[in-house]
């Protein structure tokens, strides 16, 4: 069933915030630390695991790639409730501590990425294609 | 008749929003052909999102963009952190733990030299700016990490009401600036592969703007980006009040 995928799905997203929420907690803060990227790798495990052994339905493969490919449309949403009038009236001084950082960070992807050492770059890319395909 | 159209979409809010997303992008994807995909049409629509939420501001003076105006509040929820987080955990499914692997490691130090950076160029324009004092500093160079992390590290220290809207303001400056800037910018940057993406996701941090910016670059860099971004607001808020804070206190105090 379509519900199932739809149910590991959130049953990763809140297991990842409560882990990091408790993360959180253990340092002495009152924040998420990295919860929806730990709900990201537990969907990257489990779904694998129950797919290796052929426990997961194309259905409910398609209750988690339905959600994939709302994901332009929601970003769309998000982006439509954002308070751009707040950063057009920032004034100077926000603007610059907001924008200095964007500039040092472009500057920053080549030399980091050189880091990881993929030695195949458009190899890489592959393996995300089914991804890709959900998103749109 | 207008009333009973109009009392409708308002009792069906994220039915509305589906409704006219829907449109907003069937027409962003067919200007989008019309230009033979040189701005891809995904790229055009998070822009239309950007020009409503400046217009809906404007009508309605709030600070949720177009979601203030009551017929559209259902952007609000479509937009929402709840699905927004959902949809992002999403696009992860079909993602090689390999490729996470891989990319884990320079992402993670993007990340630590971005907090770094941000808080110190946030700091450093504060105080060309005349906000001299350590806590004025930390909390605007918090604001320079992410729109959260600012106002954490201002409640946390203790700053004044106008500082912590200063940094609010310079974290939304820096989501939208990268919202729009990346799909023009990721060529020439080098964003092309799951690594760089989680790389990018490390050095911008703030979630919305990866998260639209890989959208309207490469939805397949999406999880990569998205994933690295969304332990940055996590750990600005625990290092820009303690640690940053000490390291400015230290050199300003």
């Amino acid at each position: 069933m379509l519900i199932y995928g739809v149910s590991l799905m959130s049953g990763c997203l809140i297991a990842g915030v409560i882990i990091g929420k408790l993360i959180g907690h253990m340092v002495g803060i009152d924040a998420d630390v990295g919860g929806v990227g730990i709900a990201m790798l537990l969907l990257v495990v489990i779904s694998r695991w129950f797919i290796d052994r052929e426990r997961m339905s194309e259905l409910a493969q398609d209750g988690i790639k339905f959600w994939s490919a709302m994901y332009i449309p929601i970003v769309v949403a998000m982006a439509a409730s954002q308070n751009v009038v707040a950063a057009f009236d920032a004034g100077t001084m926000a603007f610059i501590a907001g924008f200095l950082p964007v500039v040092a960070g472009f500057l920053l992807i080549r030399p980091l990425s050189a880091l990881s050492g993929s030695s195949e770059p458009e190899d890489a890319a592959k393996p995300a294609k089914r991804a890709a395909q959900g998103a749109k | 008749m207008l009333d009973i159209i109009v009392g409708t979409l308002e009792k069906l809010p994220l039915i509305t929003a589906f409704a006219i997303v829907g449109v907003i992008m069937w027409i962003s994807y067919a200007i989008g052909k019309l230009v033979n995909n040189r701005i891809h049409g995904s790229a055009i629509a998070i822009v239309a999102g950007l020009v409503l939420a400046y217009i809906g501001g404007k009508v309605s003076g709030g600070t949720k963009g177009i979601s203030d105006i009551s017929l559209f509040a259902g952007f609000g929820l479509m937009g929402g952190a709840m699905l927004r987080d959902f949809a992002i955990v999403s696009t992860a499914f079909g993602v090689k733990l390999e490729e996470v692997k891989k990319a884990g490691l320079a992402g993670g130090i993007a990340l630590v030299i971005s907090v770094i950076i941000s808080t110190a160029v946030g700091a450093a324009v504060a105080y060309a700016f005349g906000y001299t004092s350590v806590v004025d500093m930390a909390t605007i160079g918090g604001g320079a990490t992410t729109f959260i992390v600012g106002p954490v590290t201002g409640a946390a220290l203790g700053a004044s009401s106008e500082v912590i809207a200063l940094s609010v303001a310079a974290g939304v400056v820096k989501s939208i600036a990268v919202m729009i800037l990346t799909p023009l910018l990721a060529k020439p940057a080098g964003l092309t592969t799951p690594a760089a993406a989680a790389v990018y996701g490390g050095l911008m941090g703030t979630t919305s703007g990866v998260s639209a910016g890989l959208a309207a670059t490469d939805p397949k860099l999406v999880p990569y980006g998205a994933l690295t971004a969304t332990f940055y607001t996590g750990f600005g808020c625990l290092m820009v009040p303690s640690v940053g804070y000490m390291t400015l206190a230290a050199l300003f105090g």
